[in-house]
């Protein structure tokens, strides 16, 4: 064991960054706002800062790792390669700006030091596991997740808050022990699992498929509750609850996020793709994937609630991931991987706006916005664009992730996956039209349900308009700029290449 | 730490606690002042031959100079210097914390002395080298703790605790016939003497099955855990966490030391499979119980039935697997399981027992506003939650972790299945407390009301979530295997 | 030798007929009781056990086991009747 230098340190200091400030906030007085806001962006910029420390580093090939013995032959791991750097980069600066809106959303609520303290918790355990490199590792911090998020959703403490969490953490723990089963059960049969571009299990001899077709089946199922894989997804319109903050983070960056991302490294650095393929996982994880696709789609129609139907929205945007997983190919895999990001930003960006339009005028349900784009233009100009991207009109980002899954799909001769694209685009169109229409183009109530006029020039505070506005500008970036250096799509495009060895 | 001065803490660790008792007994003025200073004593030198075991190895005393057969020697191993070290902390922990709840006069005199005479009889229990003396140990240990269950004198305390006390007659009575015919049929008392006379035989399995019987009884092991429920709830909290932590965790000790040391050659498969069987019983039937609770230290104590139930699952896997590194670390994983439940355990009685002082009842559906007033109590009852329920980043997590991978690898599948249920039911009961701590009561304005009760539960829940759970490697250390890859 | 044999065997009746008592029997006094029965039965046991032969003196390990077994189940036995008379008491205020 040598001096410890940057490449064991940082990996290690990127989790702490937001875990100690977090301890610390649950400290603070409930009065000292100043305090916690100082923890909180103290904790959101330096996290920033050595993720771009990161990114150089991993960018020029160097390797990060952080290992820690907890028992003999259980290695608590934490590895920096082009996958963790994207949702890592992903959950720092849509914490970052989260953390703003928060801090505006929040002004007069009751028990924010705890709301914030749990808040860098979730962070905190996102970011382990996105730099998670071995399965125990990830199913580790996968269940600190689970905890530090159930109190961001029961956070209100209504009836509905507390039942919401309950039923969230009905959902997520099932999917925990099945998860740890999973990995467990392939830990006995081939030793500790690093995350390794390309997979490990290729090797196996083949009397193990059987019990690796079927360990690949738990460790789905386990994820897929988090990610939202139906018939799994039932806990997430229920958690709607919570406040947008909760919602957005979510969302966008932690939970659903994690699961995906949790396939996709299960997929990739576990199984390996070509292997997967070869034991026919890639086709029962397409099916899934498209099937949720379509569902969540559908049920989004119904929905008047308008984070109701951005959850199911959600549900149906996230199996994207799943998809581009499933199709042997690097076109493919691009497409779902930079999918991660820019659903990511998009979805944050509709939320915030859904935020904006229930603490401003009271408004949670669609067929109450009528007009709203008179009265808050920039909000629901934000969030034209994140719906717009949904849909996947250029140039916004939503429709370089498309393109990519298309044509990867053709290329891997799986036109069904055009099939499934199409529908979804057009159902995205049908329920997210709708709103835009009414939004623009109809006359305002005389009376909003709740108004609260905000001082100031701008139609709504501070801390609430501009993140939104940021990320709907991120969205016009990453799909305008796409194939710019450190682009979504560039580093995406990176990750392929080192997944297939070209 | 030289050989002297640690065969001089294992003789201080039993004294100490035994002076202090009768110390306090004579000047009852002074009871609590007393027993504090032979508490921080005794916890000093349980703590001291615990380091001596992982510094020097095992080792063995004969006090007096008397040899064996005819003297008793005292011996400490890694096995038996973790669960010391484990119980010495606890006790220490639940002493700072009885300073402040026996606070009234009338009680703390009778506390001490019952309650230090109880930690002399732990710790002779885990330093005793033969058998005879474990049944003494066992019978004072029975004794001091049925008493001290009964102390607040109600009486639904008093009868569940005179229940107790003639279950663990029972237990430690048939324990003694196992002891009758093991020194009928191999002349010996002393483990290490036995275990080089020791064979298979009609004589030794009967001995074996009594003497479990025995033990089981007071280890609470399904379907014998009936009187732990009320015994348990009843008692003052301090009290309750002693006895859930450390007092079932003694009998359990003594099932596993036979069981894997001194009987090693006459157990069977079908045997070990009958105990995991019962443990398996146990999980399931303490984990609906605990859900279905509507107080909150019924709920704990159908926990510990629950807990222990996981404990005798390692049995079937133990036997079956063959000797090596997997089995090591099955062998690490049952410790560290029993000391994560000991510390969470201790830790979530002392919590509930300032809720109940607070609010004045334990009723779960009525918890939510003393929950919110008390943050650091309900973190640590959070705390010992998650190491109960096998959430990372607790000592039972890895413990879990473990076991599940033993089973595999024996392919023995349905224990895993036992253990995902155990750990739904758990996670439902833990977070059915847990979710009244997010009402609507507006938020208090310290962490911290009540330093000298909340920071013994807070930092015992600690140790089982933060130090088991990221740093258990010396425990591998201490029981003698060297760390490797299982 | 018989000798010996029926005593411990009568030990072994004694334990077995003691369970049986605490088993069945209610009130507090009749299992106590049944216990002391079964503890004179494994203190029948021991003292066979210490038998070795008509010419030897008798080992003197069980006869100091027996002696520390009567000593804790006399403490034993006070403990209970304590609290069986502190039961009794809240019986006859109510």
């Amino acid at each position: 064991m040598g001096a410890p230098g940057l490449s064991t340190l940082l990996p290690g200091a990127i989790v702490l960054s937001s875990l100690l400030p977090g301890v610390l906030i649950f400290l603070v007085k409930e009065e000292s706002h100043v305090l916690r806001g100082v923890l909180n962006m103290f904790g959101a910029i330096l996290k920033l800062i050595l993720v771009g420390v990161l990114i150089w580093g991993v960018w020029l090939g160097q390797g990060f790792e952080t290992r820690i013995t907890i028992a003999p032959g259980l290695d608590l791991v934490l590895n920096a390669d082009a996958l963790s750097v994207l949702f890592v980069t992903l959950s720092t600066v849509l914490w970052l700006i989260t953390t703003i809106y928060a801090i505006g959303y929040l002004e007069h609520s009751p028990n924010r030091s705890r709301f914030f303290g749990f808040f860098s918790l979730c962070v905190s355990a996102t970011v382990g596991i996105a730099l998670a490199g071995n399965l125990l590792t990830f199913v580790i911090f996968y269940e600190i997740l689970t905890l530090a998020t159930y109190p961001l959703v029961a956070h209100r403490g209504t009836p509905d808050a507390t039942r919401g969490g309950r039923i969230y953490l009905a959902y997520t723990m099932s999917g925990g022990i099945v998860l740890l089963i999973g990995a467990v059960w392939l830990r006995a049969l081939t030793g500790p699992v690093d995350f390794v571009e390309g997979g490990v299990l290729a090797g196996m001899p083949a009397s193990a498929h059987g019990q690796l077709v079927a360990i690949f089946a738990l460790l789905m199922l386990g994820l897929g509750v988090k990610a939202a894989l139906v018939p799994l997804h039932g806990w997430l319109p229920q958690s709607m609850v919570a406040p947008a903050p909760v919602s957005s983070l979510l969302h966008a960056v932690a939970v659903v996020k994690a699961g995906a991302f949790g396939i996709v490294r299960v997929v990739y650095d576990v199984y390996g793709v070509e292997f997967a393929a070869q034991l026919g996982l890639l086709a029962m994880l397409g099916a899934l994937a498209s099937f949720t696709i379509v569902y969540g789609s559908v049920m989004a129609l119904t929905q008047d609630g308008l984070k109701k139907r951005l959850a199911y929205s959600t549900v149906s945007q996230v199996s994207y991931i799943a998809l581009g997983t499933s199709i042997l190919g690097p076109v493919a895999t691009i497409g779902g991987m930079v999918h991660l990001v820019h659903q990511g930003i998009m979805k944050i960006t509709l939320f915030f706006c859904a935020g904006n339009y229930a603490e401003t005028l009271g408004v949670h349900r669609v067929s109450q916005m009528d007009g709203v784009g008179r009265r808050m233009p920039w909000t629901t100009l934000a969030f034209s664009v994140g719906a717009l991207g949904m849909i996947g009109i250029p140039p916004i980002a939503g429709f370089v992730s498309k393109w990519y899954l298309g044509l990867g799909g053709v290329e891997a001769e799986q036109y069904w996956v055009l099939v499934v694209l199409a529908a979804s685009t057009l159902l995205n169109a049908g329920y997210f039209l709708p709103i835009l229409y009414r939004a623009w183009f109809r006359p305002p109530p005389p009376k909003w349900p709740k108004e609260h006029v905000f001082p100031g020039r701008f139609e709504t505070m501070g801390a609430l308009l501009w993140p939104p506005v940021i990320t709907a500008l991120l969205c016009l970036v990453a799909g305008i700029l796409a194939a710019a250096p450190f682009s979504p799509l560039e580093w995406a495009t990176l990750i392929a290449q080192r997944e297939y060895g070209l | 730490m030289t050989e002297a001065l640690a065969g001089d803490l294992i003789v201080a660790a039993i004294v100490a606690p035994l002076l202090g008792a009768l110390l306090a007994t004579a000047l009852p003025g002074a009871a609590r002042g007393l027993g504090m200073a032979a508490a921080l004593v005794t916890a000093m030198a349980g703590g001291g031959v615990t380091a001596g075991v992982f510094a020097l190895g095992p080792m063995r005393i004969e006090p007096g100079g008397w040899g064996v057969p005819l003297g008793i020697a005292l011996e400490a191993n890694g096995l038996s210097a973790a669960l010391l070290g484990m119980a010495n902390l606890v006790a220490l922990g639940t002493s700072v914390y009885a300073t402040s709840y026996f606070g009234r006069a009338d009680k703390a005199p009778h506390f001490w002395p019952l309650w230090l005479m109880l930690w002399a009889s732990l710790n002779g229990l885990f330093l005793a080298a033969d058998l005879f003396n474990l049944y003494v140990t066992l019978e004072l240990l029975g004794l001091s703790a049925a008493a001290l269950g009964a102390l607040t004198g109600s009486r639904e305390a008093v009868a569940a605790n005179l229940r107790y006390l003639l279950v663990g007659l029972l237990g430690s009575i048939t324990y003694l016939l196992g002891v009758a015919l093991i020194y009928t049929g191999f002349g010996a008392l002393d483990m290490a003497e036995l275990s080089q006379r020791m064979a298979p035989g009609p004589l030794a399995a009967s001995a074996l099955v009594l003497m479990t019987a025995g033990l089981a009884l007071k280890a609470a092991l399904f379907p014998l855990h009936f009187w732990l429920p009320p015994a348990h709830a009843n008692a003052p909290a301090p009290v309750s966490a002693a006895l859930s932590a450390l007092v079932v965790k003694a009998a359990f000790y003594l099932v596993l030391v036979l069981w894997t040391g001194l009987f090693a050659s006459v157990v069977t498969a079908a045997a070990a499979n009958l105990l995991g069987l019962l443990g398996a019983a146990a999980v399931i039937w303490g984990s609906w119980r605990a859900l279905r609770a509507e107080r909150l230290k019924l709920m704990a104590a159908y926990s510990t039935v629950a807990q222990i139930g996981y404990l005798f699952l390692f049995f079937p896997l133990l036997v079956a697997m063959p000797a090596g590194p997997g089995r090591d670390n099955l062998f690490v994983a049952l410790v560290l399981m029993a000391l994560s439940h000991g510390f969470a355990k201790a830790g979530f009685f002392l919590a509930a027992g300032l809720v109940q002082k607070h609010a004045g009842n334990d009723r779960i559906a009525e918890l939510g506003g003393t929950a919110q007033r008390l943050p650091a109590t309900t973190f640590a009852i959070a705390l010992a939650g998650s190491a109960l329920v096998g959430l990372p980043p607790s000592g039972g997590f890895i413990g879990k972790w473990l076991l599940m991978q033993g089973a595999v690898e024996t392919a023995q599948w349905w224990w895993i299945a036992v253990v995902a249920a155990g750990t739904g039911l758990a996670a439902a009961y833990v977070f059915r407390v847990l979710g009244q701590a997010f009402g609507l009561e507006p938020t208090p304005i310290r962490f911290v009301t009540d330093a000298r009760a909340e920071l013994p539960a807070l930092l015992l829940s600690l140790v089982s979530v933060g130090v088991l759970g990221l740093a258990s490697g010396p425990l591998w250390v201490l029981l003698g295997f060297d760390g490797d890859a299982g | 030798m018989t000798a010996h044999f029926l005593y411990g065997g009568a030990g072994l009746i004694l334990f077995v007929l003691g369970l049986w008592s605490f088993l069945v029997h209610g009130p507090l006094l009749r299992k106590l009781i049944a216990l002391n029965i079964m503890g004179g039965g494994v203190f029948h046991v021991l003292i066979a056990v210490a038998y070795r032969g008509d010419h030897q003196a008798p080992d003197p390990v069980p006869h100091a086991l027996v002696l520390t077994g009567i000593v804790v189940a006399v403490s034993a036995t006070a403990l209970a009747l304590a609290m069986g008379i502190r039961l009794e008491d809240d019986d006859t205020d109510d």
